[in-house]
């Protein structure tokens, strides 16, 4: 499915993310700013990736601002951003 | 009558005889509404002067001015029992060509006392004196309260600096300082700004995981079997660690407890304990509240004490020794119980023992009360990126997965699972809060020491390494 508009889901408040995904042409750019990038970076663009991935994002630019969510956090963000992209939520 | 009064800080540091190479000492009252310290380092930095080594109790985010002491080489060793993230952070990236020693609130005035770090002029930041240096922190605009870190600089240092915004008529009444330690007084302007001295008031959590957490760690202190007529007590200012007190306050009210002393940094609560007939009397290092300061001065079983007698590994006795429960915080804890307070999850200094390390060795029962994880970051881990408290010294765990007890106290581990309290295995405790967060990645130890950490009898602890 195909992200049509800009959109964003979570807030900036610590233990959660803040997602935005925008369109992009045949190309999916994950970009990632956490307070654990250390701990977890590679973790959680994995898992942006998977959740993504999973609802058929195959092109965008999202743009990941984590500050300590925890997986089940992360994977919540991205969908309802992606779903927003797509225009149905 | 020849006074002590000089005009001004610079005078002051010029008759103090100071030279390149010495040390000058700096007590943390005030703390992040400080003045005095930048004030005093600047007219050194104006001075010429280099190459200075600063015995500070603590050092806040209000002292990064010393950055620029750094950078131009007037400042060059520090040894401090706390700093915050404001200056640990550019020490942690190697800021200083020599690593910062950390002491502990005990330890500090231990090695000034047993001459191991000579002081060659300590300043004091007095909210009140007379021009003869009699000094007190009860009272005037800048009032702090207790000055108890002050006392072993005033009593060991060459040469004494009082430096005051309320100079009153000799004799000051109710003096903690006393002139005979004192060579030189300077009256300024502010010697701090009222809002950072003393948090208006300090506040219990409302944060549901810290209230269950402060009502198990209550549950933890009436089961040791320590609570009873004669219990004395620490907490820290910390939101959960003040639920607890609250909680365990309504307990000893039920129970119709009188306790002995409270002890510490003093915070209001502690204060209404007091005023409840939870305790006799109120042992007090350092005042964090206005209620506190308000009480030390006017509540005469609120007692002010030195940072010798509160914690000193040196002193003939010190009110920790009589401790009999401490709860105490933690960035990071490990499978032997060792404590991390010195540096944040990133390995940044943001923190420092304080008086962790003597409150846990002299109490009967040591108490870490933390998440299971803040934010994505577990607490319990393998090995602390550095131990602030050996793990000898730590008897339980406290988190709102359950409560790990030290192997070692084995009659604690019954009572509390006598009692039905949640006891769990502290290797149990780890995984289970790595299933919730994902196993971290280990940070890579930097190659340069930044830090060490030197225990209460002056031993070396560990040390801290840079971040890259």
């Amino acid at each position: 499915m195909e992200i049509t508009k800009c959109a964003a889901a979570g807030t900036m408040e610590s233990s959660d993310a803040y997602v935005e995904i925008e369109p992009c042409e045949n190309a999916l750019v994950v970009e990632l700013q956490s307070v654990v990038q250390a701990q977890f970076g590679d973790a959680i663009e994995a898992t942006v990736r998977q959740v993504l991935s999973e609802c058929g994002v195959k092109a965008a630019k999202v743009r990941v601002v984590d500050r300590g969510a925890l997986e089940c956090v992360i994977r919540a963000r991205v969908e309802t951003a992606a779903m927003r992209g797509k225009g149905e939520a | 009558m020849e006074t002590k009064l000089v005009k001004s800080i610079r005078e002051a540091v010029q008759l103090s005889g100071l030279k390149d190479g010495m040390t000058v000492s700096f007590h943390h009252h005030l703390r992040n509404g400080d003045f005095v310290l930048n004030m005093v380092m600047e007219e050194i930095a104006a001075l010429g002067l280099k190459d200075i080594f600063v015995n500070a109790s603590s050092l806040f985010d209000v002292h990064t001015p010393m950055l620029q002491h750094i950078e131009n080489h007037v400042v060059t060793g520090i040894s401090a029992d706390y700093i915050s993230g404001g200056l640990g952070r550019p020490i942690s990236q190697g800021i200083m060509d020599k690593p910062v020693q950390f002491r502990t609130h005990g330890g500090r005035p231990s090695d000034i006392s047993l001459g191991r770090t000579p002081i060659d002029v300590a300043f004091i930041a007095a909210p009140t004196a007379d021009p003869m240096g009699n000094c007190s922190g009860k009272y005037g605009k800048s009032a702090c309260g207790s000055l108890g870190y002050a006392f072993a600089d005033a009593m060991y240092a060459k040469k004494v600096v009082v430096i005051t915004d309320n100079l009153v008529q000799y004799p000051l009444q109710d003096f903690s300082i006393s002139e005979d330690y004192v060579d030189y007084v300077v009256c300024v302007d502010a010697i701090g700004d009222p809002k950072g001295i003393v948090s208006g008031t300090t506040q219990i959590t409302r944060d549901p995981v810290g209230l269950v957490m402060a009502d198990l760690a209550a549950k933890v202190i009436e089961a040791s079997g320590l609570l009873k007529d004669g219990f004395s007590f620490q907490t820290g200012a910390g939101g959960a660690s003040l639920a607890a007190a609250s909680f365990l306050k309504d307990i000893m009210l039920k129970k119709g407890i009188q306790g002995s002393f409270g002890l510490g940094g003093i915070t209001g609560y502690l204060v209404d304990m007091l005023h409840a007939g939870c305790f006799r009397s109120l042992l007090d290092v350092q005042c964090f509240d206005l209620k506190a300061v308000e009480s030390i001065r006017s509540d005469p079983r609120h007692q002010e004490i030195s940072a010798m007698h509160y914690a000193s590994p040196s002193s003939r006795s010190a009110a920790v020794d009589s401790l009999d429960v401490v709860i105490l915080g933690a960035t990071e804890i490990d499978t032997d119980f060792n404590v991390n307070v010195h540096t944040d999850s990133n390995g940044y200094i943001m923190g420092g023992s304080g008086g962790h390390s003597d409150t846990a060795a002299g109490a009967k029962l040591a108490m870490i009360i933390a998440p299971m994880f803040r934010a994505r970051l577990p607490i319990v881990t393998d090995r602390v990126t550095c131990i602030s408290t050996p793990g000898r010294d730590i008897d339980v765990l406290v988190t709102q997965g359950g409560i790990a007890v030290n192997p070692k106290n084995v009659e604690l581990k019954q009572r509390l699972t006598a009692a039905g309290l949640p006891v769990v295995d502290m290797q149990a405790l780890k995984e289970k809060a790595e299933r919730i967060t994902g196993k971290p990645n280990r940070l890579p130890k930097g190659d340069r020491a930044v830090a060490e950490v030197i225990y209460r009898d002056g031993t070396l602890l560990d040390t801290i390494y840079n971040v890259k």
